[in-house]
């Protein structure tokens, strides 16, 4: 569980990204953040994942306090999180095997077979065999973002962070992304985040929805509560397309 | 102001650099591939940039020798202790501040814009040691064998083009290049090009580091990257000499 109590963000410029949030993201669901583009759901996430220190405000993971602790403590604590960024953020100059058994060369004492077989059998979690040799630049953006998710998961974390993991995607490869992370979050009970701002996996996925306005925790709720739910900003935003609209008047 | 920000930003990147590294093995290895990448891949521009220097300086000094009262050996000796004093360390030194500055600083802004850094981070894995450090070391390491070699080769050059120009005999320059030698000279170079080194690797993987953007960012840290690493490097030419060579 990671208990997120008033915290607060403020850039060089004055600009306060964050302001006085407090989430409790729940271990064994996923854990969606949505909100419009410069809400503060990058910033918020790189906060709790510590690329960025809080000005007000604490982040605890299982009760440990992340924003007190050093270099040293975090560097432990850190070793739990495993992250997909937008771009997935794989190494480009390591293939698709390297790039998942880097975090297992950095910290585990694994034998090389060993690591080996825990980075295949990662690959193979993400449905993504015979591409091992094949570097970042030679595979797709489905793909990148499949091995982004098999790095994170080669350590066993006890909390995954996921930006917009389906930006980008067509939504059959983004729906095949939403699955494989709700399934990965229930089958090793973690605690996952999942950043974004496509409605269809708020819809697939989401058990718990955090919804950001102008930097601030706007509302709280679940995949089935947000349709229902008179907050007129968060209308706006999950009302926007045609589609939402549709399924909102098919629901009555 | 913007100079103190730049030099206390720099500083503090250099205590995370020279921290602990987190897996020896791993280090040993990413130290080996930049010897590869930094000093070996430069061989091929270093030899061609010496080879010809040595050419131009032996023709020059030629040129320039006009009174018969001055003996010709003194073309060897001229292009020995101009290739060892100044062009070995310090022309190379500017050409590598091209080739391996605009290339560290690119690559590692490249990691920086895609997140590749922050992935680093989030692993627990300090990035700026797993990433500097062994260029560094690598450099360090590596570029005291270029000037070695870039200094024979330009001697090499000097007397291929001082005999096939008929300018010198072959036995005067060789008598030049081993007349009155200072040992003290070699020492003085190497020290320039580990200095050098260091500013390559380390200025440009400050520039690289700290930028953000795109692609148009990249590309101009990188060309911060040369330009500053070749003004300290022209700066630390002089400081070195007046603190080494003058009594």
């Amino acid at each position: 569980m990671i208990e997120v109590k008033n915290i607060s963000k403020q850039f060089e410029d004055g600009y306060k990204v964050l302001d006085d949030i407090n989430i409790v993201f729940e271990t064994g669901k996923t854990n969606l953040v949505i909100g419009q583009s410069g809400s503060g759901k990058t910033v918020l996430l790189k906060t709790l994942v510590g690329l960025h220190e809080v000005d007000e405000g604490s982040i605890n993971f299982d009760d440990r306090n992340f924003t007190t602790m050093n270099f040293t403590e975090r560097k432990l604590v850190r070793q739990e999180f495993g992250m997909v960024f937008q771009g997935g953020a794989l190494f480009d100059s390591l293939s698709v095997i390297q790039n998942v058994m880097f975090p297992l060369q950095m910290f585990s004492h694994l034998t090389h077979a060993e690591k080996l077989e825990r980075a295949n059998f990662c690959l193979k979690r993400v449905d993504l065999i015979n591409k091992n040799r094949l570097f970042p630049s030679e595979i797709s953006g489905g793909m990148k973002k499949r091995v982004a998710i098999a790095r994170a998961i080669a350590l066993n974390p006890k909390y995954l962070f996921c930006d917009e993991p389906n930006s980008g995607l067509d939504p059959v490869t983004s729906i095949l992304i939403d699955n494989l992370i709700k399934e990965i979050t229930e089958e090793y009970q973690i605690t996952t985040i999942v950043n974004t701002h496509d409605m269809n996996s708020v819809m697939e996925i989401g058990d718990k929805v955090i919804y950001i306005y102008k930097g601030h925790k706007w509302w709280e709720g679940n995949k089935t509560q947000i349709f229902d739910t008179d907050n007129t900003e968060l209308n706006e935003f999950i009302f926007a397309s045609e589609l939402t609209k549709m399924i909102k008047h098919k629901r009555g | 102001m913007k100079l103190f920000f730049h030099l206390g930003r720099y500083t503090k990147l250099m205590g995370k650099v020279f921290s602990r590294p987190g897996k020896a093995s791993i280090f040993f290895k990413q130290i080996l591939k930049e010897i590869d990448s930094l000093g070996i891949n430069s061989l091929g521009i270093v030899i061609i940039i010496a080879f010809f220097m040595g050419v131009v300086i032996t023709l020059q000094t030629a040129y320039n020798i006009e009174n018969p009262f001055i003996p010709l050996y003194l073309i060897g000796l001229g292009t020995r202790d101009s290739m060892i004093l100044e062009f070995s360390s310090t022309i190379c030194g500017l050409i590598l501040a091209g080739k391996v500055g605009s290339s560290i600083a690119s690559e590692i802004g490249t990691m920086r814009v895609t997140e590749q850094i922050d992935a680093l981070e989030v692993m627990g894995i300090n990035s700026a040691n797993h990433l500097i450090l062994p260029k560094i070391i690598a450099a360090v390491f590596i570029n005291p064998f270029l000037t070695i070699i870039s200094i024979f080769i330009g001697i090499f050059g000097g007397w291929l083009a001082g005999v096939l120009s008929g300018a010198v005999s072959s036995e005067n320059y060789i008598y030049g290049v081993q007349y009155a030698f200072e040992p003290f000279y070699v020492t003085y170079s190497l020290i320039k090009t580990l200095f050098f080194a260091f500013i390559i690797t380390s200025v440009s993987s400050y520039e690289g580091f700290y930028c953000t953007g795109g692609a148009l960012e990249v590309g101009k840290a990188s060309t911060k990257a040369v330009v500053y690493s070749s003004l300290m490097i022209l700066l630390f030419n002089v400081i070195l000499t007046q603190l080494l060579l003058t009594h």
